[in-house]
């Protein structure tokens, strides 16, 4: 597994925790939305329609579909095994112009939830994610410090997933830290 | 210890919490609640600062953001702050402050002689005095700096954390005064999510320093209602002590939030200061306004304030700041200080009001109280040295009465506040009857209320705060309003001010000030309108009237005003310099916020970085990488190091980590179409499996970024960018697919960090892959690519080579990339593998002649200038071809690509070396001008040749071949002779970027 000492990625505290997720298969699919055959060969593996709204996401039991454009999505996965679902897409989609790349190794998930979440997140993302205007099954792509991240609110409480590129994924993970040290247990201040 | 200022009871402070605290040295007491400015005022120091130009004795003027004069040196060692006005610092247990711009100390001042200088030290007396012998200025403007700049920054780096914040709302509320704190009430109600900001430690703005009352009942008590409603409405958030200072496009404002010292040291997770940056659907501007200052001789002692000021320290803070109190007016506001400081004991020696009438309820008040009013009164001078102890006053043409006292309060009218309403370039308009700017038509979702907009009482603030708020509300969609009923307020009425009684001076002698922080007079203003700079603008340059860190809140409109009067024109059609942010001044961490040490740019690792730290590499930023550079073993130089790696791979096997090349996954239909549009050279003839060296132009024709890129099938391709180029070749082909050639059908998906990617060179890179692999090296050609599997691990293996020695490229997905890498070297061992870092990868390259984008090209270069003619395809369109016909782009004396040998073998010439053609002699002519032919763009020792080599970019180089060229060099003329750019067998030219 990858080199970075990871084994500490797990910090909690009044109102927030923040933990590396186990890896997950992560798909990047591209293909017309408005063609039928593309979105019924998406469904046929997925279980789930791409969904075509702006940052929206679709969840299922297999995997979920995350928006990131009009003509783009992730496809992630806890169950599914990254190549056997490519595979699988790569079969539907046969004959249909559409791209199915593999991109787990390229990203790391941070799992950011408790009712602090959001003020940590404001310190450094210009997105709003008060409950009136961002709720749970919603995604996006925007900035986290200096960094582009996708912010995917998977609960309530709130809790949010956040996906950031590999080489970044240690800036990223300092930042949170940085920027939820006033609630963490065990914080000397960074 | 004794605070002889302090009234026996009343204020806001706690009298419970004594804080101790240094000014200059010298202990003093305040209490919890105090700012700097009220707790030196408790204890009678009016004494706090020398001016800025004649170093004149100043004191506290003000109470607020607008203070010009008592500007401090706060804190120590790294934690000191330069030009902090006292009184916005909240005290603390412990805090120490320093006067600024005296020496030796406040009441010796040797810069005080620029006072008794001052008929030499007229408005722009440098631009005049400095101007000659001009060589002289450089030695001149030291010394201006060193007099000049009042403060000292730190020299440490700032210990303190600083952070920004986002937030969002519907309804943003500036100010919490009683306008401010009624919009938030009403937008609240309504539902909406409010934001209130306001810069003070504690709500209530102007009715902290009043005795006003509303529905009967002491303000503060309304106050404190509001808030208690505010902070039970979930969507309301209060920021105090967090001024907004800017106000942008799109309702986007800035703020800037003060933690209180004493907290933020203890806990260092918590920041010193926060940047709020919010987007509000609606502002509400409830900045409320400043009071305007008189102009007269000599009306800068210390012991001459605003005077509201001086019932806002008895009110607030319990401070009396004088015994004997004169007041000086143009409006009726003043005689609330004199009743309020009357009722607190002090003895108020008479009321100097310079309109010709006092006639309305406050002056009635005040005379029955037994004081007495001087009606068309003229201020000609005060007296007293460190303090004033007397006011000057005449009546007509009575004869001047010298009025004893220690304190002089004097008030011009009220100047609203609107700065952030002209940043968010709203219109300003002039209020003849307020005489002073107010808002007018706005750009922006924004509405005023309060005394910003010159509401002339507290009940008029409240409606409009109401009213404000619920409209705002209403807009954002929340209009479910339950009826709001405007508390009753019992007010006098007033008579009118007479604004010019405050900016037209008294005509005789004694310096009249108009912006006390920056020394500009009446006379200056004068004297600027008389030599030409009568327009706002100039005023301002030529005079400084409104720069520094109070930015002229107090002296701006006297000083306009008084231009205005002196050209014979409407104020308006003076008009007022640019608002700009910040209205505050702020530190500049906390602009940085918390981008700063580990958190100040990204850094990116490869997935084995751990291995090369481990294995002592030291490493070289590429862009936000970090690559290993060279792997120095023990007591070896760069340059043993480098020679060794170099030496392994071209005799045996060496190993790179060549992750961070940029990877770009591209198919479709049209993919070939599509490369074929993007390279220069050829792609259709390129076969499934092959790779293909391809050159990337910008339309002009100039090489923008290269790499080798795989066709791994029919219409699926996998490019690589160089390193820095990966994010800007993507948004590259992006805006070409997106905006030229929508029709083509085409993905591209960015794959950089799905691989990490191992090259491995040298005669036994075959040796050592073959046993690992089930993939058919023998029958791979040079160029090609294969999947497979290495070491177990699925691979994709390309045969390349960037070093021009046997080669192969090895991906596997990033997190299996040490697995891999370890292996190899555990592997190789046997074949003596050596890892080799960047600098080893430059001179391998540059061995063979092989270009790096961004070293041998700056963007001027194109294809034709590097010698690579063949790679330019005649035969298809490419973005970039119609500007290679340009004439331009065919001149034969372009800078060419050529190959460099110093005379010298081991002279290796500095990279960016300029070249001369004829011998040239520096030690007689060091100033002439000498042609330049080309300069050096790689250069370094290389072991495998034995000697220097360099590459580099010299006018007509190709025709000049075998010529002999000069480098200047320390003093030097080194001797360098011109070749084919490869310096190892110039066969077999295989190639990536």
């Amino acid at each position: 597994m990858a080199e970075l000492a990871r084994d500490d990625r797990l910090r909690q505290g009044a109102g927030i925790s923040i933990a590396e997720r186990p890896a997950r298969a992560c798909i990047d699919l591209r293909g017309d939305v408005t063609d039928a055959r593309f979105v019924h060969a998406v469904e046929s593996v997925t279980d789930l329609r791409p969904p075509s709204q702006g940052l929206a996401a679709a969840s299922g039991l297999l995997a979920s579909l995350l928006w990131l454009g009009p003509d783009e999505w992730l496809v992630v996965s806890e169950t599914q095994a990254s190549g056997e679902l490519c595979a699988r897409l790569r079969q539907a989609l046969r004959g249909v112009h559409a791209a199915v790349t593999e991109v787990g190794d390229a990203r790391i998930v941070y799992a950011v939830a408790g009712p602090n979440a959001r003020d940590v997140f404001a310190k450094g993302c210009p997105l709003d994610l008060h409950p009136r205007a961002f709720r749970p099954g919603q995604c996006a792509q925007t900035l986290l410090g200096k960094v582009s991240v996708l912010i995917h609110q998977v609960g309530q409480d709130p809790a949010y997933e956040v996906y950031v590129a590999r080489s970044f994924a240690d800036y990223a993970w300092a930042w949170l830290v940085t920027a939820a040290g006033e609630y963490l247990d065990g914080s000397e201040g960074k | 210890m004794s605070q002889p200022n302090r009234t026996a009871a009343g204020g806001r402070i706690d009298r419970e919490r004594p804080l101790s605290f240094r000014f200059d040295g010298r202990h003093y007491v305040g209490h919890a609640g105090d700012t700097l400015a009220s707790a030196l005022l408790a204890n009678d120091v009016h004494l706090v600062a020398r001016s800025f130009k004649y170093h004149r004795p100043r004191g506290i003027l003000s109470m607020g953001v607008e203070e010009p004069n008592a500007l401090v040196q706060l804190g120590q060692g790294a934690y000191t702050t330069p030009n902090m006005r006292a009184t916005q610092v909240e005290l603390y247990q412990g805090l120490s402050a320093q006067s600024q711009n005296r020496w030796p100390s406040l009441s010796t001042d040797v810069g005080a002689i620029n006072d008794r200088l001052s008929a030499l030290l007229p408005a722009g007396f440098y631009y005049k005095t400095f101007m000659w012998p001009a060589a002289l200025w450089m030695r001149y403007e030291r010394g201006i700096r060193r007099m000049a700049g009042l403060g000292h920054a730190p020299r440490e780096p700032d210990p303190d954390r600083y952070e920004r914040m986002h937030a969002h709302c519907d309804v943003l509320v500036v100010g919490a005064g009683p306008a401010g704190l009624a919009a938030a009430l009403a937008a609240g109600r309504a539902g909406a999510r409010v934001i209130v900001a306001d810069d003070q430690c504690e709500a209530g703005g102007q009715l902290l320093a009043e005795r006003f009352e509303i529905a009967g009942r002491p303000a503060l008590a309304w106050v404190g209602a509001t808030l208690a409603e505010l902070q039970a409405l979930p969507e309301v958030r209060l920021l105090r002590r967090t001024a907004i200072n800017a106000y942008y496009d799109h309702n986007f404002l800035v703020g800037c939030e003060q933690l209180p010292g004493e907290r933020a040291k203890e806990l260092s997770t918590v920041p010193r200061q926060r940047l709020w940056k919010i987007r509000a659907r609606e502002v509400v501007l409830a900045t409320g306004a400043i009071e305007r200052p008189l102009v007269f001789p000599d009306n800068d002692r210390p012991g001459i304030m605003l005077a509201a000021s001086v019932r806002g320290y008895l009110n607030r803070y319990g401070v009396k700041p004088g015994t004997r109190v004169v007041i000086a007016t143009a409006a009726d506001d003043a005689y609330r200080t004199a009743l309020d400081l009357a009722g607190a004991g002090a003895s108020i020696v008479a009321v100097a009001d310079l309109r010709a009438q006092a006639a309305g309820y406050l002056p009635q008040q005040v005379r029955s109280r037994g004081i007495e009013v001087l009606t068309g009164a003229r201020i000609v001078g005060t007296e007293g040295r460190m303090r004033v102890d007397a006011v000057r006053v005449q009546t007509g043409a009575s004869r001047v009465r010298a009025l004893a006292c220690d304190l002089l309060a004097m008030c011009g009218g009220w100047m609203p506040s609107v700065h952030l309403f002209s940043q968010s370039r709203g219109k300003l308009e002039f209020d003849a009857g307020l005489g002073a700017f107010v808002p007018g038509a706005a750009t922006q979702a924004v509405t005023c209320a309060g005394m910003v907009r010159g509401a002339p009482s507290l009940r008029e603030a409240l409606a409009q705060g109401f009213q404000a708020g619920a409209a705002a509300a209403a807009r954002c969609g929340f209009d479910r309003i339950a009826k709001i009923e405007c508390p009753p307020t019992l007010e006098p009425e007033e008579t009118p001010i007479d604004a010019s009684c405050a900016f037209r001076g008294t005509p005789g002698g004694g310096k009249q000030f108009v912006d006390w922080h920056n020394d500009v007079t009446v006379a200056d203003v004068r004297l600027a309108a008389r030599e030409g700079y009568d327009g706002i603008e100039h005023l301002k340059r030529y005079t400084t009237a409104g720069m520094g860190v109070d930015q002229g809140k107090t002296g701006n409109l006297n000083a306009l005003a008084l231009l205005a009067e002196l050209r014979g024109v409407p104020v308006l059609e003076i008009g007022t310099t640019t608002f700009r942010p910040p209205y505050q001044p702020l530190a500049f961490g906390a602009i940085a916020g918390a981008d700063s040490g580990a958190l100040f740019d990204p850094v990116r690792r490869t997935p084995m970085h751990g291995w090369h730290e481990r294995h002592g590499a030291l490493f070289e930023d590429v862009g936000q990488w970090k690559r290993p550079w060279y792997y120095p073993r023990p007591a070896e130089s760069m340059r043993q190091a480098v020679d060794r790696e170099c030496l392994a791979v071209r005799a045996a096997l060496g190993i790179l980590d060549a992750s961070t090349l940029g990877k770009i996954d591209i198919q479709g239909p049209d993919a070939t179409e599509f490369i074929d549009r993007i390279y220069c050279n050829s792609f259709r003839t390129l076969a499934p499996g092959r790779c293909r060296y391809g050159l990337m132009l910008r339309q002009d024709g100039m090489v923008f970024d290269d790499g080798v890129s795989a066709r791994l099938s029919e219409h699926h391709y996998l490019m690589s960018t160089t390193t820095g180029g990966a994010a800007r070749v993507l948004a590259w082909l992006e805006e070409w697919l997106q905006t030229e050639w929508p029709r083509l059908r085409v993905y591209c998906t960015s794959v950089s960090e799905q691989y990490a990617q191992v090259a491995i060179a040298g005669p036994r890179c075959a040796d050592m892959l073959a046993p690992l692999t089930d993939v058919k090296l023998d029958a791979m050609p040079p160029m090609s690519v294969r999947e497979g599997s290495v070491a177990g691990i699925p691979a994709r293996v390309f045969r390349i080579s960037f070093s021009g020695a046997p080669g192969y490229e090895i991906a596997v997905a990033a997190g299996r990339g040490v697995e891999l890498w370890t292996t190899l070297m555990g592997a190789g061992e046997r074949f003596g593998i050596t890892p080799y870092g960047t600098e080893a990868m430059h001179v391998l390259r540059a061995e063979k002649g092989f270009i790096i984008v961004g070293q041998e090209t700056d963007g001027t270069v194109t294809p034709l200038d590097l010698g690579l003619d063949r790679m330019v395809a005649a035969d298809k369109f490419f973005i970039g071809k119609r500007s290679l016909a340009r004439a331009d782009a065919r001149r034969t004396d372009r800078k060419q690509l050529v190959g460099l040998l110093t005379e010298s073998p081991q002279t290796v010439l500095p990279e960016g070396t300029q070249l001369i053609l004829e011998p040239h002699d520096f030690a007689a002519a060091p100033r002439s001008p000498v042609a330049m032919a080309g300069h050096v763009t790689s250069s370094y020792y290389s072991a495998n040749c034995g000697r220097s080599i360099a590459l580099a970019l010299v006018k007509a180089g190709i025709s000049r071949l075998g010529e002999t060229l000069y480098a200047p060099l320390d003093g030097q003329l080194v001797k360098v002779t011109l070749t084919a750019p490869c310096f190892l067998d110039a066969q077999a030219q295989v190639r990536r970027g």
